[in-house]
């Protein structure tokens, strides 16, 4: 019970710094921890794929970038601003629909197929949006008018942050409960051993598309909000870099815990912002990736468990060799 | 259509379906028996195309080799640099799990592009085809088909039957399909398995890195390469079934194929109708053609 | 006992390419019985486990449960309908608690996976399963435990308690005796004999000893095929089962 209270104080800590951060940030730091935001949204969507049901999926740019796409493709033409909810659920589904089809298929295979799969599904609907006059091409689709509701209007910065902390605290909040609930527990049992879940009864492939399409429709709402902050799509939000740079923020941060994603999220962030700066790193700083590269390789080889577990790790080495360690691999949650 | 543009098709069918099992082919093997999703093959290529630009100009002033002496050194280089690789990285991740496979030779294909970025710059680079192989062979009339290409299939093919060969006729084949059954047992013959997994390696990027070499001229040589051809190369493992060499040639050839017809047919969607062969293979066999 | 049979296979058969695993085999599952399937290794016991489970479609043959044709169900299916099965390796969830380990599959009984509201692990229905089936096993004083630092014989234990929390009719145990010291397994041989009267039992085992106490009706299988089947001491007198197998025990 005192663990769970520690981890209830820090996530309401979390989502009240960054409710406060609008007002001692400048716009570019605003801008900034928005965008952060977004991508915390599409990193906990992957984790309860990940962390939750053990199902590796190299694909979670596709649903995000469709969910963009979506936002800005269902817009009115003319320059009325869209209703912002109804737009959100068009992209949800649009999202969804396709989290399902591909689920459907890729589901069938499992271990290092599965990730193979999911990579080159998402790499054909990159594909389709970057080759067919669907997607606009190469130069992407802009989107002129941003969404409404009432008063809300998603054209101010202000007025965007706060739609996109609400989605985060929303998406963290139904992820959670999802985690705690029958449904939950029965996609960790998969992950720790899919053969018993059969043998007790659990048809696991109904669990693993339910849990596939919802974290598919979770990352294209983190799409439709990039959307509409940008105000532009391009490819490259379907690209597998961006399905990489995901995994890579949900280990960063810890997998096996919502929490290690959003801490992730905003860890690669720092990373890149730091990589990416001049004033340290001088003629590198263009070759950024090169550092982001072996700090990734750093990171799984060293800290598996993430940043997360860093606190309650060097508590236990204060505390002495009380109960060693886990009986599984790293990596994996604990109850 | 007419009769030699239909072969044309075939011919550029067969050289990329081939080209692609050279690749693949490594991918899978590593997979097979090291159990090593590597996420980085596709970077070998690159790298192979790489060093045919810039290794040319050096074999050229040093002792005045062409194409041929170009390819040796490359294959030499690549060779080293798979043993060196194994040794230093890829030999901690067996006993790893699949994710964090995934990312560190994700954060290796980082660390490649930028070395890359670094060294040789972010243009494309064109490799001059060899004099002696650039000759273009009447099919017909009006349409000629380039000696270069067949020499690609060619070599292609020849290496093929010489892994063929090694698998079924030498007692290095008969360890490393041992080893793709059944590790331990390998281990307790006996057999140097670290030896075994490292030469395995070095072949594997040897390969992914020739077939970079021989299609440079072809291809030109880009930043992206890599990328590419390493998700072509996981729709041939997954169609054709990990760990399986049959199926890797069997898929490639698939792939080579729908690509190559599909293009001429179907250009709009001709980028998604791999996946879409995929899709249909996973409905009817989600382990692939051929099991290992 | 039942005139009807709670689960029954007729002429089950199952090849892989040219090699036969299990032959016509046929055997019936009475409720408070313990049937038991003795045989040297490769005689086909754990295929036909895994046939009787749904791991494994049969090559041929008929599988019944409870009545109904079960020989296309899934392995899902028939645990549903009230098929237990235990390993023989460990196949439990190490990095749970015992507790959830039982609770876990108590939920596959009542799984409401659309009830998203519930906190499951908070949730009296399974819970009080959960605390029932340990304590039937003995575990009830480890509950809070990782299941990965239980000693051996209390992962074996365990598999039982998770074969149990679902409820089932019919038990499919595969060498629940594995690796067990003597006073493990006379406990274990006590909760199957207390088990048995509300179960119809299948029990696979190497330890003779165990078997001829506990069994009502033993089986013995030689190659795939069965060879002998009866109460404990026909089988021990049949001359074809003390040349095949008993032979080197006799």
């Amino acid at each position: 019970m005192r663990y769970l209270s520690s981890s209830t104080l820090s996530l309401v800590l979390f989502f009240t710094a960054l409710a406060l951060w609008p007002w001692v940030s400048s716009s570019y730091g605003i801008d900034l921890v928005s965008k952060i935001m977004i991508y915390a949204l599409l990193a906990i969507s992957l984790e309860m794929l990940v962390g939750g049901a053990g199902l590796v999926c190299f694909g979670q740019a596709a649903f995000f970038g469709i969910g963009a796409y979506a936002a800005v493709l269902l817009s009115p033409a003319d320059s009325t601003p869209a209703p912002l909810v109804f737009l959100l659920l068009k992209s949800i589904f649009c999202a969804g629909v396709f989290a399902l089809l591909v689920g459907a298929l890729c589901l069938r295979t499992s271990g290092v197929y599965f990730i193979m799969v999911t990579l080159a599904f998402a790499q054909m609907a990159y594909f389709i949006v970057h080759d067919t006059p669907i997607g606009g091409g190469t130069d992407g689709i802009f989107l002129y008018v941003k969404p409404s509701l009432g008063w809300i209007d998603l054209d101010k910065p202000m007025h965007l942050y706060a739609a996109i902390w609400v989605s985060l605290l929303a998406g963290y909040l139904i992820l959670h409960q999802l985690s705690v609930s029958p449904f939950g527990r029965a996609l960790a049992g998969i992950r720790v051993n899919e053969q018993r879940m059969k043998a007790s009864g659990f048809s696991t492939y109904p669990y693993k598309l339910s849990a596939f399409t919802v974290s598919g429709m979770i990352a294209g709402w983190a799409g439709y909000l990039f959307a509409v902050k940008d105000g532009f799509v391009n490819p490259e939000l379907l690209s597998w870099h961006l399905s990489g740079a995901v995994l890579v923020m949900i280990i960063l941060g810890g997998i096996g815990r919502l929490g290690g994603a959003l801490v992730g999220a905003f860890a690669f962030a720092f990373l890149q912002e730091l990589f990416q700066s001049e004033p340290l790193f001088a003629g590198f700083a263009k070759h950024w990736q090169l550092s982001l590269g072996l700090s990734v390789i750093a990171c799984v080889a060293f800290m598996p468990q993430g940043l997360i577990a860093l606190p309650s790790q060097f508590a236990k080495r204060l505390r002495g060799r009380m109960a060693a360690q886990t009986p599984s691999s790293t990596g994996k949650s604990q109850i | 259509m007419d009769f030699a543009i239909f072969l044309i098709q075939c011919l550029n069918a067969l050289q990329y379906g081939l080209l692609l099992f050279l690749i693949a082919s490594g991918l899978t093997l590593i997979f097979g028996i090291m159990g090593v999703i590597n996420l980085a093959h596709g970077s070998f290529y690159m790298i192979g195309a790489y060093m045919s630009y810039a290794l040319a100009p050096v074999v050229a002033s040093s002792f005045g080799g062409g194409f041929f002496s170009t390819l040796l050194v490359g294959i030499v280089a690549s060779v080293i640099l798979g043993y060196l690789l194994e040794w230093a990285f890829f030999s901690f991740l067996y006993e790893r799990e699949h994710l964090q496979q995934v990312l560190m030779t994700y954060g290796l294909i980082l660390v490649f592009e930028e070395l890359r970025s670094i060294l040789l710059g972010d243009d494309v680079h064109s490799v001059e085809i060899p004099k002696f192989l650039d000759i273009s062979i009447p099919l017909n009339a009006v349409l000629t088909y380039p000696l270069y290409r067949l020499f690609m299939s060619g070599i292609c093919l020849v290496l093929a039957i010489g892994m063929w060969l090694v698998f079924k006729r030498t007692r290095l084949g008969m360890m490393i399909r041992a080893g793709t059954s059944n590790r331990e047992m390998v281990q307790s013959l006996g057999i140097d398995i670290s030896l075994l997994y490292r030469t395995v390696f070095a072949v594997g990027v040897a390969l992914a890195a020739f077939a970079g070499m021989i299609s440079a001229p072809v291809s030109s040589v880009y930043p992206g390469m890599g990328s590419s051809v390493l998700i072509i190369c996981f729709v041939v493992v997954v169609i054709g079934g990990i760990g399986s060499i049959r199926g890797a040639m069997l898929a490639s050839l698939l792939v080579g194929l729908v690509d190559t017809f599909g293009k001429l047919l179907l250009p709009q969607i001709s980028g998604m109708l791999v996946y879409v062969l995929m899709a249909f293979i996973l409905l009817w066999r989600p382990s692939g053609l051929f099991k290992d | 006992m039942n005139a009807h049979p709670i689960m029954s296979c007729k002429q089950l058969s199952r090849h892989f390419g040219g090699l036969v695993a299990v032959k016509d085999v046929s055997l019936m599952l009475e409720r408070g019985t313990i049937h038991s399937v003795i045989g040297t290794n490769g005689a086909g016991k754990s295929t036909l486990i895994n046939l009787l489970s749904g791991e494994l479609k049969p090559s041929s043959g008929q599988i019944n449960l409870l009545g109904q044709d079960a020989s296309n169900w899934s392995q899902a299916r028939r645990a549903r309908a009230g098929l237990g099965r235990s390993y023989q390796r460990n196949t439990i969830y190490p990095e749970f608690s015992v507790l959830e380990n039982c609770r876990l599959s108590a939920q596959a009984h009542a799984q409401r996976a659309w009830a998203i509201w519930i906190h499951a692990q908070r949730d009296s229905h399974t819970l009080d399963t959960a605390r029932r089936v340990a304590r039937l096993v003995g575990l009830d004083s480890v509950l809070d435990r990782p299941a990965g630092f239980l000693s051996h014989g209390q992962k074996r234990q365990l598999e039982i308690a998770m074969c149990l929390a679902i409820s089932p009719q019919i038990l499919l145990l595969d060498e629940p005796l594995a690796g067990m010291g003597a006073e493990e397994s006379e406990r274990m041989l006590g909760l199957l004999i207390a088990l048995k009267r509300e179960h119809a039992i299948l029990l696979v085992e190497h330890d003779m000893d165990a078997v001829f106490k506990i069994s009502d009706l033993i089986t013995v299988m030689v190659n795939g095929s069965v060879i002998a089947s009866g109460p404990p001491e026909e089988v021990r007198n049949n001359p074809l089962v003390r040349t095949a197998y008993l032979g080197e025990h006799a």
